[in-house]
């Protein structure tokens, strides 16, 4: 079984490109030109050194002593959180704007929850003088202040989302739509493994250097080829995408993913998908999805604005229906827990998403040999606001 | 088999005007309603809107009225009820018009069935691309004697409308600029050229223009250039307006009908 995009851009019964056709032209393009473009050796040799030089990567693979001691395994944390912009995003977007200029784009739009794929994409806009508007809902807005300032600084216009429930999905929403209304120039980056075919698997490849440094880190320090397990946050999916993507093939791996459960999963305040969802169209794909018996998407909710999705990326769905990877969710307060033992043991502030990946050791068994690797997806300067309001409470 | 979406442009070829609206909107029972009086004003075809929670092809408009039509308490449950004595009053082609996501829910054979036996001719759902179309569900539209409706935009490529053509057998949705519903449309230059190209095809089906159409002026000049015109946001915003909405749909008909005095 291949766990891999199809032909026809399909994850099992998962993907296509449910798309209205005013976005057929755009869409197709990319999905005749995408595996020429990234695959040409002159892309391949620019992606990889902007990604050294520009980015920092490879990212360390750190090994954590004292999370090894609290729960009984090789701990080891795969640190995106160290590169360029503060989160794994990056990887992603520095591969779309080499693949925008290519199509002869010179718009790029984007969406953003936690707004650190909005910092991303205005990141590598400025660096290739392109114009960039990126959509977000005005509640997220509100609580990733740092990212909208930043965003402004790098020279991107921010764009307030006002409908549903102003976060991530509607700013989606919201790209779609100025898409449609902008055929000609204009590049959509998606930020997450989303969105219509070839999208998830664009951005998958992207995201892939992340388990691809994993493998070679683990072997030069632990010689083994390959870990026990593998954990990563999901949102819409990247990260988990980019940490699993090298091992989808590989049985032996456990590939973990952590949903945000918002307040409890039977709360009616959460974003857990798999728990949750079930076989639905969003976004230009078919996935699981947060939905009403009729159809009509259901709100979703948690602490940390990058994972308050209501959908998962198409592999993932299909990685979740086949068994091969488990899929868990973490509450908020468990998220902040976590948060704060990181930052206690080893001085590493991550980011909310990120925290929920850390969460689920406390949930997972491990015999003592095991080497497993949390992908620690961006750090928590973005949060500082949400982290302390929690710590006040807290004393 | 007999549809009533041939029957018209069979009776007709010129001037027709379709009429979209979202169901349950402006409020849950209106729909009836609204449908019976666009009948009496003198529409030509009616588009009932599903409203969907997350629609990516609208504009503010119409993302309004469906909005407000879900939170009045629509549903497909309910609209299949508030349709069901439909064909007793009134004669024009029905079609519905929604997201994939509600019909997908619903069950895709279940929909067409049910659609048939309240007396709907055709359904435009603009994110079921043609190739799943085609693949997966055409035998229930067909089965169901329910024409589908297809988009195409100026940025469409001939060969591709060919093959919508083919596919087609009530009439082709042509978008007059690539945007989502209720962008303002004044018929440029360029759309012109768009609508030239595609009238110069000869095309097997008959063609409506919609998106921006919002006055006499947008109607005549689409009109000029096919079949017909589409008009929705415009006509949700009329909805909207103070009075009954047998005012409101008369008033916004003739609006659109007839030549602006001055
Ligand atoms: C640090 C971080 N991790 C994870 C995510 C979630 O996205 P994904 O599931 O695509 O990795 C985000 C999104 O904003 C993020 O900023």
């Amino acid at each position: 079984m291949s766990y891999h995009v199809d032909q026809n851009g399909y994850y099992g019964r998962f993907g296509g490109a449910f798309i209205p056709e005013m976005m057929y032209p755009n869409v197709d393009e990319l999905r005749n030109r995408y595996l020429e473009i990234i695959e040409s050796e002159e892309f391949r040799k620019e992606y990889t050194d902007l990604l050294r030089d520009y980015v920092g990567r490879p990212s360390p693979l750190y090994f954590s002593n004292r999370l090894s001691q609290q729960y009984g395994a090789q701990i080891y944390l795969k640190r995106e959180d160290l590169n360029h912009t503060g989160s794994h995003k990056i990887n992603n977007t520095v591969g779309q704007i080499l693949l925008a200029k290519r199509l002869g784009k010179h718009r790029i739009i984007a969406e953003t929850g936690a707004g650190q794929h909005g910092v991303a994409t205005a990141t590598v806009c400025s660096r290739e003088g392109l114009q960039c508007i990126v959509y977000m809902g005005a509640l997220d807005v509100s609580r990733q202040a740092p990212n909208v300032e930043k965003m402004k600084m790098l020279g991107a216009e921010v764009r307030p989302v006002y409908s549903g429930n102003q976060t991530l999905k509607d700013a989606t929403n919201e790209a779609i739509r100025d898409w449609i209304n902008h055929p000609e120039d204009t590049h959509y980056i998606i930020g997450s493994v989303v969105g219509p075919h070839p999208y998830p698997d664009m951005v998958a490849r992207f995201q892939a250097i992340i388990s691809q440094e994993m493998r070679q880190q683990l072997k030069e320090k632990t010689g083994f080829e390959l870990p026990n397990a593998v954990i990563a946050c999901v949102g819409g999916g990247s990260n988990a995408a980019g940490a699993f993507y090298h091992f989808l093939d590989d049985k032996a791996v456990k590939l973990i993913a952590v949903e945000a459960a918002g307040k409890g999963i039977d709360t009616g305040e959460s974003a857990a998908t798999t728990a949750l969802g079930k076989t639905g169209v969003l976004h230009g794909s078919k996935s699981l999805l947060m939905q009403t018996e009729d159809g009509q998407i259901i709100e979703p909710y948690s602490i940390s604005a990058g994972l308050d999705y209501p959908g998962i990326g198409p592999m993932h769905a299909n990685l979740y229906e086949t068994g091969r990877a488990q899929f868990m969710s973490v509450t908020d307060e468990e998220t902040l827990e976590a948060a704060y033992n990181l930052t206690e043991k080893e001085g590493i502030i991550p980011a909310l998403e990120s925290a929920h990946a850390l969460a689920a050791l406390e949930k997972l068994k491990f015999t003592s040999g095991e080497v497993v690797v949390v992908n620690i997806s961006g750090r928590g300067d973005k949060d500082m606001e949400t982290y302390l309001k929690h710590f006040h409470a807290k004393q | 088999m007999e549809n009533r979406i041939n029957q018209l442009f069979k009776e007709k070829q010129n001037n027709i005007l379709s009429v979209y609206f979202t169901a349950g909107y402006p409020k849950l029972q209106d729909t009836e309603e609204v449908i019976i009086e666009l009948e009496k004003s003198g529409a030509d075809l009616i588009e009932i809107g599903i409203p969907f929670s997350d629609p990516v092809a609208d504009g503010p408009t119409i993302q309004k009225s469906s909005d407000k039509a879900l939170k009045n308490g629509m549903s497909m449950k309910l609209l299949f009820g508030q349709l069901k004595d439909i064909r007793q009053k009134v004669k024009l082609p029905l079609v519905l018009m929604g997201y994939f996501n509600n019909v997908l829910q619903y069950g895709v054979e279940e929909f067409c069935r049910k659609a048939n036996e309240i007396g709907i001719d055709g359904i435009i759902l603009p994110d079921l691309p043609l190739e799943v179309y085609e693949h997966e569900y055409r035998t229930y539209f067909e089965q169901n004697n329910l024409r589908n409706i297809f988009l195409i935009t100026p940025q469409t490529h001939d060969e591709r409308i060919r093959k919508i053509d083919e596919l087609s057998n009530g009439f082709i949705y042509m978008v007059s600029s690539s945007s989502t519903t209720g962008a303002k449309s004044s018929v440029t230059q360029h759309q012109e050229a768009y609508f030239k190209r595609i009238q110069e095809m000869n095309l097997k089906n008959p063609r409506l223009i919609g998106f921006g159409i919002s006055n006499n002026t947008t109607f005549v000049n689409s009109c000029r250039y096919s079949n017909g015109a589409i008009v929705g946001s415009a006509f949700i915003k009329a909805l909207s307006n103070e009075g009954s909405i047998s005012q409101n749909v008369k008033k916004f008909v003739d609006f659109i009908r007839l030549p602006e005095e001055n």
